[in-house]
């Protein structure tokens, strides 16, 4: 059974939809502040990143990866609710790509499994 | 199999061997994270050789059109020699004309060195001769000019643009490196709508990519928006409005802070008008220059409005600091 990643269209369709992603994260005033002042090339790249390993794409992060790179977050008050945020418009972001309901459900199973990692416990 | 030169030192690559998987084998270590193509942490420039097409997906053109690779998903087809830089010999140039545009800005026009290329839009380092003192400029010109320009604003205690005020005169000689710099018009999607934003003498580099795109023979509508405090402060007004007699795409905005704007212009927030005025900025590739927290807050207007990140390019003019 092919990927989501492949059934989107790949490493192209994922530049789409890191931008349909990144733009909702930021209008959201709810978790905004975590994104202030940061590179937004990198912090695209590292969406897309993100967007790859749960769409099932070719990647390598890690648990640790995910612990390490939002530690500082944690501090600053990261906390479930914001997951919850960040899963919402990641489902959202899916929907608007006409991503089938079943696959949705299947990428936010893999979003969700980093959410003890993300949260750093 | 080919052969990676990396500072001097030749590595083999195996057959299907990335030059990320090769320079780790050999003990070079690259920064890298996703492997996968995703993260970009290990970009790399091919300085010699080309690099595979896969190595370059996602990456935006301005570095594709440069040789900027990532080192994960380059399996090399032919011989490369890699590395972060490039090294700029020392021109020379002498100041051919000095002229005061406005209040606080000076044009320099300087002898164009043979073998210097640049594309409209990036920046040189010039030095002055006497201490080696170093500062950024952007150039004003297009390739096509037989002179390099630049724009200097005066910068209160500023040490080089003071000097280029008051003490560079014409028929001097000096040195600078380059060019350097991502903010530039690549050609293709002729027709793609084109935002523009500076404030101050970002104008610099926006008048050259300007310049540039009308002679690439741009389609699309191209709106400049540039900004300054109160008029004093804006600059090039006649022959920016010649270009847009000129060329019916072209819409020219002088913008203004306080008081009132010139005819056409508008007054308020320049992070806030080019959305006001334009709306959704969809499908648009924008270039913003100028004051840093304007640009960067202008970088994320200008997504949230709709541009794609892959179309947004940016230089913020980073003034450096007086030590006490």
């Amino acid at each position: 059974m092919s990927t989501v990643y492949e059934q989107l269209g790949g490493e192209a369709a994922i530049n789409a939809a890191v931008d349909i992603f990144y733009r909702k994260v930021l209008a959201d005033h709810y978790v905004n502040r975590f994104f202030e002042g940061v590179d937004m090339a990198r912090q695209a790249a590292k969406q897309k990143g993100f967007l790859t390993m749960v769409t099932g794409g070719p990647n390598n992060y890690t648990g640790k990866d995910m612990r390490e790179g939002h530690k500082h977050l944690v501090k600053m008050g990261l906390n479930d609710s914001h997951f919850d945020h960040i899963i919402c418009h990641l489902r959202a972001t899916l929907a608007e790509l006409g991503v089938a309901q079943g696959m949705i459900d299947t990428v936010i199973g893999v979003a969700e499994s980093t959410r003890d990692d993300v949260l750093d416990r | 199999m080919t052969v990676i030169r990396f500072e001097g030192q030749d590595f083999v690559c195996g057959e299907e061997e990335s030059v990320l998987a090769c320079m780790t084998r050999h003990g070079v270590m690259i920064p890298s994270s996703c492997q996968a193509g995703a993260c970009q942490t290990c970009m790399i420039r091919a300085l010699e050789g080309r690099p595979t097409p896969e190595s370059q997906q996602g990456l935006k053109d301005t570095l594709r059109v440069q040789n900027y690779f990532l080192a994960c998903m380059c399996k090399p087809t032919e011989n490369m020699t890699i590395g972060l830089s490039t090294v700029s010999p020392a021109y020379h140039t002498v100041l051919r004309e000095k002229t005061v545009l406005n209040e606080s800005v000076v044009r320099l026009r300087l002898d164009r060195p043979a073998g210097f290329h640049y594309r409209a839009g990036q920046f040189i380092n010039l030095v002055r001769p006497t201490d080696q003192l170093t500062r950024s400029y952007s150039l004003a010109s297009v390739p096509e000019d037989g002179h390099l320009e630049l724009q200097v604003k005066r910068v209160p205690d500023g040490k080089l643009s003071n000097w280029l005020f008051d003490a560079f005169e014409v028929g001097d000689a000096v040195e600078f490196f380059g060019p350097a710099g991502d903010c530039f018009y690549v050609s293709g999607a002729a027709e793609q709508p084109l935002l523009l934003v500076g404030t101050g003498t970002g104008l610099a580099p926006l008048y050259g990519i300007l310049r540039d795109v009308l002679a690439q023979g741009h389609t699309g509508p191209i709106h400049l928006f540039h900004a300054s405090l109160a008029a004093p402060g804006l600059y090039l007004e006649d022959e920016l409005r010649a270009l847009e007699r000129a060329n019916e795409q072209f819409h020219y905005v002088p913008c203004v802070l306080h008081g009132d704007a010139p005819a056409g212009g508008r007054q308020g927030n320049i992070a806030e008008l080019p959305m006001a005025v334009l709306g959704s900025l969809d499908g648009y590739r924008v270039f913003l220059c100028g004051d840093p927290p304007i640009v960067n807050a202008l970088r994320q207007k200008c997504f949230i409005a709709g541009a794609s990140m892959q179309d947004i390019y940016s230089d913020p003019f980073v003034f450096t600091p007086v030590p006490d």
